[in-house]
């Protein structure tokens, strides 16, 4: 009897469909917490969407003739242009509907690419979806470098990690020698309704973000840390681990620019040391104090300029306590 | 979860390919069976478990799923790659991971 009534009871899970709509039986090596970002961007959005994916990781292993994982409408495009394929299946969708010629319910849009066929091949697809406002979402599933050919340097490798195109040595002691492109600003900059990062460690803010990308009046863009066991030579079982210290060290930081308002997602008092997030990955296996210093300057900088920006844009309003009376 | 008809490549013919390449069955890489792929087996310490959803929430190969029936969470061997994650996230270490086979 008291060990019945101690028994932990199953409740139903709020706000995280039990449908799947990437299936099991895909062949993302073990630990992919990018296919684990799909899995859950995919629930937040729902089955009544289009799907356009550029080639990468997660088009490859989800798509071996004559299988496929995807229980939705899922279009396999090339490297450069989800954006574009995406945005013309938005203006289809909306003349088909105008015409009566598909039922007249919504759709969601979504274009989808790695960071190298995001912020690299793809980046002006992209530009253009943006600029043309089509209401979609574009999610960049971002593991640091293009992993399905091989772990080769993109322009979103942070600064310190080595690749096979940028690999530590004594010619380049840091391994990747420039910053990581700041795409998520980029895309703020093209004053689109909606920008967020998320990562999946922190699956409740993405799945509310992926929520209001879905809502957005025009163009949203989710830049979603996904962390890659293989290219970042971390154990599989840490995946969910690392993306976290990503974001508690401040490396990855979590916010959203909803209508030009910055706002943080996650602020802790105190930012963990980087070294917390880099030691243990083989990718930075290389750096020493000197380099870790480097880096951790570069994200107190850019922490900063995140909180300038938050204050800047933010509602006067809402966080600050009254002032008068 | 529906029965899959599709078979894998090697088991299928060019008799059998639909004109144009077309795959008439959505998710069909269920029969394609990834737990082949482990060396490591999560093992279900129910009695510890506290129902919080974490590994399920977490497995990135929906190997994991809900039966509230009988209130437990149930593993699906065909498909679980043996990656860890779930007990390394569980809160209160209700997955003990082992050698498979063991
Ligand atoms: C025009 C063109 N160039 C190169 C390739 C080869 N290619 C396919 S996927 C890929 C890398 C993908 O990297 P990323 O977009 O970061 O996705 P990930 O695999 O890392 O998820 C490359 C170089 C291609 N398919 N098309
Ligand atoms: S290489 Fe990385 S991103 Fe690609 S499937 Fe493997 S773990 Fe996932
Ligand atoms: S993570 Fe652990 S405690 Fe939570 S449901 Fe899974 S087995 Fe149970
Ligand atoms: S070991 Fe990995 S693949 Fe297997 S059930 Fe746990 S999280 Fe899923
Ligand atoms: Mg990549």
């Amino acid at each position: 009897m008291p060990e019945e009534s101690k028994k932990k009871i199953l409740k139903p899970l709020k706000n995280f469909p039990l449908e799947e709509h990437i299936a099991s039986g895909h062949r993302a090596c073990q630990g992919c917490a990018e296919v684990l970002a799909v899995r859950h961007v995919l629930k937040a959005i729902g089955p009544e969407m289009v799907l356009a994916m550029a080639t990468g990781c997660m088009e490859i292993i989800s798509s071996p003739y004559p299988l496929t994982s995807w229980n939705v409408p899922w279009i396999h495009v090339a490297f450069e242009n989800a954006a574009a394929v995406g945005s013309g299946v938005e203006a289809g969708l909306k003349a088909l509907r105008r015409k009566g010629r598909v039922p007249d319910k919504e759709v969601t849009v979504v274009a989808m690419g790695g960071d190298g066929g995001t912020s690299d091949i793809g980046f002006q697809a992209l530009s253009g979806m943006f600029e043309r406002g089509h209401k979609m979402i574009y999610v960049c599933v971002d593991n640091e470098a293009y992993m399905n050919t091989g772990i080769q340097r993109s322009s979103s490798t942070p600064f310190g990690a080595s690749t096979t195109t940028s690999p530590a040595g004594k010619m380049s002691p840091s391994g990747q020698n420039t910053s990581k492109k700041d795409m998520p600003g980029i895309a703020a900059a093209h004053n689109i309704p909606y920008v967020a990062t998320a990562c999946p460690s922190y699956y409740s803010d993405l799945m509310k973000k992926v929520a209001k990308a879905k809502e957005a009046d025009g163009p949203a863009y989710l830049h979603i840390l996904s962390v890659c066991p293989t290219g970042w030579r971390i154990p599989p079982e840490k995946a969910i681990e690392y993306g976290q210290l990503a974001v508690d060290t401040g490396i990855f930081p979590l916010y959203e620019v909803d209508h030009g308002v910055w706002k943080m997602s996650r602020k802790p008092k105190q930012l963990k040391p980087v070294a917390d997030y880099l030691k243990g990955q083989g990718r930075y296996r290389h750096l020493d104090e000197t380099l870790i210093a480097v880096i951790q300057k570069g994200v107190d900088e850019k922490w900063e300029r995140l909180l300038k920006m938050t204050e800047m844009t933010g509602p006067a309003t809402s966080e600050q306590p009254a002032q008068e009376e | 979860m529906e029965e899959i008809v599709s078979k894998p490549i090697d088991e299928i013919t060019w008799r059998e390919i639909e004109p144009g390449g077309v795959i008439t069955e959505a998710g069909n890489a269920r029969s394609y069976h990834t737990g082949s792929w482990r060396s490591l087996r999560p093992h279900y310490l129910e009695e510890k478990c506290i129902r919080c959803w974490r590994c399920y929430i977490m497995c990135p190969d929906a190997a994991i799923s809900p039966d509230f029936t009988n209130n437990r969470m149930v593993w699906n061997y065909d498909y679980c790659k043996g990656c860890g994650i779930c007990a390394y996230e569980c809160p209160v270490d209700a997955i003990e991971v082992r050698e498979e086979g063991e």
